[in-house]
C-alpha cells in the first residue's frame, strides 16, 4: 500500500485508507483512480500532480 | 499539512514576494494577533438586524429595519476609506500558531447561530409588529445582507472538507439562504474552472452583472447537482438520496422556512424569498467582482495554464477584509484554497481592485461605471491584447475593435 502526498495542501492519499466520501473505497489503488481525480481536500490539483511518498 | 501551508510556491512566482513582506512582518504581528478578538465581528453583524428589529418595536420607527443596509452600503465604504489598507501578513510561524488554532472555528460555529437568530428574530418582529410595506423591505433586505455574510462563512467552512464539524456547520449556514449547493460547486466547480470561459461563477469583460447572474444562478447550481451525481455514483447510490450534500442543507431550509410561515403566518413568504435572493445577490456581486474578464492561457494540448495569483482582484481594505474574513485576499486564497481565514496573505504585484468588496458591489449596480472603473484596468493587465481576456461573446467583436492593440502587446 502506497501513499501519496497533494503538493498543494498537503493532503495524503493513503491506499489503505482511500477516499470513502468521494467514492474511492478503501484498497483503491492509486493507479486505478482517474487521471482527472481531483486531491479531495483543496481540489486544486490533480492525479498526475501527486507525488508518491517514500516510505 | 502544516509544513505545506508554510510553502508560498503556486501561483505567487515573483521571488521577491517574501522579502517585500518581511518587513511589515516584524512591526505588524501585534495587529495580526489583536485582529483575534476583532473576528467577532463576524458574529456581531448578524445581530445588527437583531438589535435594529429590537429598537424598531420599542421605538415604533421602522427605519431602524434598513440598519444593516445602510452599515453594508454607506458606512463600510467610509471605514474602508479611513481606515485603508492592510499591510500585515502572518509570518510562517504565525501561519502555523493560527491556522491551528481551533478559536477560529469555533468563531465561525458562532455566526451559524447568530446568522440563523437574526432571520429568526426579524422575521418574528415583522410578523408581530405592524411596520409599512417599505420598512419591511428593509427588514428583508437586511436580512439579505445578513444572508450574504453567512455565505462568506460558509465558504469558509465549506472549504475544510476533511473536517466533519465544519462541513456539518457549513451545510446548516449556508441553508440559511436556500445555496447549501455552494461548497460543491465552489471547491470543486469554480476552484477548478475559474478564470475560463467554461466557469458561470467567473464574470466576463463587457458582461454586465445583470446579465452575469442568469448564467451564474442556474449554471452553478447545475455544475454542483452533476458533480454531486457523479459523486452519489460513484458510491453506487442514487442522486435522489439523503447521502446528497445538496438535498441535506435544502432540507434544513425547507424545514426552517416551513416551520417560519407556519408561526409568524404568510408575510414570511415576500421576507423569506427576498432575503434569500437579496443573500444570493451578495455572492453574486463576490463572483462579479473576483476574477472579472481575467483569463487563463489555453496550452496547445488544450488544459488551462495553473491559476495563478494574477487570476484574481484583490483588495487589502482593513475594515471590509475582518467583515469579509480575508475574502478578498483572493488570489491566496486560489492558490491555497484550503488555507484557513486568519493567515491569508496578501501579496504585492497582484491584480488589485481600486475599492474594497462594499464599495466595488455598489458600483457594480451601474454597469457603465462598473466599466469605466475596470475595463482599463482589464486591457492593462491584458496588455492591450483581448486576445488574453475572457469577453463577453455577444460583445466580442465589438471589444475587440474597441481595444484590442497588438502593437502594445508587442511593446509591452
Amino acid at each position: 500500500m502506497k501513499k501519496y502526498e497533494c503538493p498543494d495542501c498537503g493532503y495524503i492519499y493513503d491506499e489503505a485508507i482511500g477516499a470513502e466520501h468521494e467514492g474511492y473505497p478503501a484498497g483503491t489503488a492509486f493507479k486505478d483512480l482517474p487521471e482527472d481525480f481531483p486531491c479531495p481536500d483543496c481540489f486544486v490539483r490533480e492525479k498526475p500532480d501527486f507525488v508518491e511518498q517514500s516510505s | 499539512m502544516t509544513e505545506n501551508i508554510n510553502k508560498i510556491q503556486t501561483g505567487i512566482e515573483n521571488s521577491g514576494v517574501e522579502d517585500a513582506t518581511a518587513t511589515a512582518i516584524e512591526e505588524d504581528s501585534g495587529w495580526i494577533k489583536s485582529k483575534r478578538y476583532l473576528y467577532w465581528t463576524s458574529m456581531v453583524l448578524p445581530g445588527v438586524p437583531i438589535l435594529s428589529a429590537f429598537l424598531a418595536s420599542e421605538t415604533g420607527n421602522g427605519l431602524w429595519l434598513w440598519s444593516l443596509l445602510f452599515a453594508w452600503y454607506a458606512i463600510l465604504p467610509v471605514l474602508d476609506h479611513f481606515l485603508g489598507l492592510d499591510s500585515a501578513n502572518p509570518s510562517d510561524e504565525l501561519v502555523e500558531e493560527l491556522g491551528k488554532d481551533r478559536y477560529y472555528v469555533y468563531i465561525m460555529y458562532g455566526a451559524t447561530v447568530a446568522h440563523w437568530l437574526a432571520i429568526i428574530y426579524v422575521g418574528y418582529t415583522i410578523a408581530t409588529v405592524d411596520f409599512s410595506w417599505f420598512n419591511i423591505l428593509g427588514a428583508s433586505l437586511s436580512v439579505g445582507l445578513s444572508n450574504g455574510l453567512a455565505l462568506v462563512a460558509g465558504h469558509e467552512l465549506g472549504h475544510k472538507v476533511n473536517d466533519k464539524g465544519q462541513v456539518f456547520a457549513a451545510k446548516v449556514i449556508l441553508a440559511c439562504s436556500g445555496y447549501g449547493h455552494f461548497f460543491i460547486e465552489h471547491n470543486k466547480g469554480h476552484h477548478k474552472d475559474v478564470a475560463t470561459p467554461e466557469d458561470p461563477a467567473t464574470s466576463r469583460f463587457g458582461e454586465s452583472i445583470y446579465k452575469f447572474v442568469q448564467r451564474e444562478v442556474p449554471g452553478a447550481f447545475r455544475r454542483a447537482w452533476e458533480l454531486e451525481t457523479a459523486r452519489l455514483h460513484r458510491l453506487g447510490k442514487s442522486e435522489w438520496s439523503f447521502s446528497n450534500e445538496i438535498i441535506q442543507p435544502a432540507l434544513i431550509t425547507i424545514a426552517a422556512y416551513t416551520l417560519m410561515l407556519a408561526y409568524f403566518g404568510p408575510i414570511m413568504i415576500p421576507f423569506l424569498a427576498i432575503g434569500a435572493a437579496f443573500g444570493w445577490w451578495q455572492l453574486t456581486s463576490a463572483n462579479y467582482i473576483e476574477h472579472y474578464g481575467l483569463m487563463r492561457e489555453r496550452a496547445a494540448n488544450g488544459r488551462y495554464e495553473r491559476c495563478q495569483a494574477r487570476h484574481s482582484w484583490n483588495s487589502n481594505q482593513k475594515a471590509s477584509n475582518l467583515v469579509l474574513l480575508h475574502l478578498q485576499r483572493h488570489s491566496d486564497h486560489h492558490a491555497h484554497p484550503t488555507r484557513p481565514y486568519q493567515v491569508l496573505r496578501d501579496y504585492p504585484e497582484v491584480p488589485a481592485l481600486p475599492y474594497g468588496y462594499p464599495t466595488m458591489f455598489f458600483v457594480s449596480f451601474f454597469p457603465s461605471v462598473f466599466y469605466s472603473l475596470m475595463n482599463p484596468m482589464v486591457i492593462n493587465w491584458a496588455e492591450g491584447d483581448m486576445n488574453k481576456v475572457n469577453i463577453d461573446p455577444d460583445v466580442k467583436d465589438e471589444m475587440m475593435k474597441r481595444y484590442h492593440n497588438p502593437k502594445v502587446a508587442k511593446a509591452a
